[in-house]
């Protein structure tokens, strides 16, 4: 069984989104990084860019297997977390805490689902 | 669904992550990956590998009838020796790679790759006929255990149950012996496919589970840890082991995944030998090692680009970051213009160009005492 914070938003490709205030936090979950195996190599999207919902914004890789990060909202990157960079087994020991990837501008959205919602998708 | 291992229950109860392999469902990790590898690197870890495919050649013409079946003379064995070898179709391409263990003067083992199991078998009995030999698959009663790393002897001397028939300790590399556990007799060889010392156990089913947990309990005061197909991965690659649909498939020929060494032109036949006789220019394709800068690893398919002309000239087979060295790895088969040592190649990473050269394989070597 996956952890799945009931406080955070999801998205249908294995990410997770904090909102708060004008601003998201967005990670991948802990389904996600289990089923990658531990993550050797993060990619990020450069901080003042603009990206748009859907879009890849980076990269996560493991020792077997690469995951794309997608954009969970259009808005403009305001923040990357050097740390997973340094350390990307964060991702795996932390996923939604020190684990996270990147801060982007917007505010919740219809499309994100709920933990009961997130937690039907992956089947637990 | 696939054949699933008779040790599969051992490893839903220690929280394995299961992958498809070869059409079995086989562990791909237990924790981490990572730790998986170090643990064999540095410690002692222990694998499943009753996917494999064990096939039993008997009689008084298994050593003629398997000379002609593989690349190799096998016929020059001695009893308790192994060797790795070839199976080539009639062009010389590669239909699987195993290792072969005579086990009596007329009695040889031959451990072929799951997902080439079917292919294998019904070749040996075509093979084998007009010699005096009875070809038997005996993967679904065998089960098949790894013991790898520094510290394997350490655990192989605590197993309760457990006896060799001969020390292990000299018990030399590409060896194989007799044993016996909880009363059935087993086969102990010191092969692996990891780059570090280490037995390989073959064991009937009905005693796979109380084996694996024998060998737990030995392992416990030398952190034995549990070991999926993603390490095993990873270790083979730093040692330069070819995996079969990866560096070698069915239009591979020996020459270019660098295996020459283990086909003998001088037996008088084997399958693939007339085709080999008649090619003997170099093919324009050999496999090398890469050694890429960053962090980011090229994987199977990925371009080798040229960076004077920015043409691809080969293909990635294998690639990771490896664990043990700390920077990305790769084989590829590629131009033979290129393939000399430190010959500086781009690998194409979905866009990106990453610099990258050519260097000797193994990445990883053992230190040997």
């Amino acid at each position: 069984m996956s952890d799945v914070p009931a406080h955070l938003r999801y998205t249908k490709d294995h990410e997770w989104v904090a909102v708060g205030g004008d601003q998201l936090t967005v990670g991948i979950t802990q389904y996600a990084a289990d089923a990658l195996g531990d993550v050797v190599y993060v990619d990020h999207p450069s901080v003042g860019s603009s990206i748009s919902a859907g879009s890849i914004v980076g990269e996560v890789e493991s020792t077997k297997s690469v995951g794309e990060i997608f954009a969970p909202v259009a808005g403009e990157v305001v923040a990357v977390n050097q740390a997973v960079v340094d350390d990307p087994s964060l991702i795996n020991r932390d996923p939604y805490g020190e684990g996270w990837l990147f801060k982007v501008t917007g505010s919740d959205s219809d499309d994100f689902l709920d933990a009961d919602a997130y937690r039907q998708l992956i089947g637990e | 669904m696939g054949s699933s291992s008779p040790l599969h229950r051992v490893h839903e109860a220690a929280g394995a992550a299961f992958t498809e392999f070869g059409g079995w469902l086989m562990p791909v990790r237990y924790s981490s990956d990572l730790a998986e590898h170090h643990a064999v690197r540095t410690g002692v870890g222990l694998f499943d590998l009753s996917h494999m495919a064990e096939i039993r050649l008997k009689g008084s013409g298994a050593a003629e009838a398997l000379d002609y079946s593989l690349s190799s003379r096998l016929s020059t064995l001695e009893v308790g020796q192994a060797k790795y070898s070839l199976m080539l179709a009639e062009d010389a391409g590669i239909i699987d790679d195993v290792v072969v263990y005579r086990l009596a003067e007329d009695d040889f083992l031959v451990v072929a790759n799951a997902s080439n199991r079917d292919a294998v078998f019904p070749e040996f009995v075509s093979r084998a006929q007009g010699f005096d030999v009875v070809v038997s698959d005996e993967t679904d009663e065998t089960a098949m255990v790894a013991v790898q790393g520094p510290k394997v002897l350490a655990v192989m001397s605590a197993i309760a149950g457990f006896h060799a028939a001969d020390d292990l300790e000299t018990v030399g590399y590409y060896r194989i012996t007799r044993g016996e556990f909880e009363g059935v007799e087993i086969l102990i060889a010191r092969t692996g496919y990891t780059g570090e010392d280490g037995f390989e156990i073959y064991v009937p089913v009905a005693k796979a589970e109380a084996l694996w947990a024998a060998i737990v309990a030995a392992g416990a005061s030398v952190d034995l840890e549990l070991c999926g197909l993603a390490a095993r991965d990873t270790l083979r690659l730093e040692a330069g082991m070819a995996l079969y649909g990866h560096e070698i498939n069915r239009r591979v020929r020996p020459a270019e995944a660098r295996l020459s060494r283990v086909v003998d032109m001088d037996k008088e036949s084997f399958v693939g030998k007339e085709w080999l006789e008649q090619h003997t220019e170099p093919s324009h394709k050999i496999l090398v090692g890469i050694q890429a800068e960053g962090k980011r690893s090229a994987r199977a398919g990925y371009p080798v680009v040229d960076p004077g002309s920015m043409e691809p000239m080969g293909e990635v087979t294998s690639g990771a970051l490896s664990p043990t060295l700390g920077f990305p790895i790769a084989m590829a088969l590629i131009d033979r213009d290129h393939r000399e040592v430190d010959t500086e190649v781009h690998l194409d990473v979905r866009g990106t160009m990453i610099p990258a050269r050519v260097v000797a394989l193994p990445f990883y070597r053992r230190r040997k005492d």
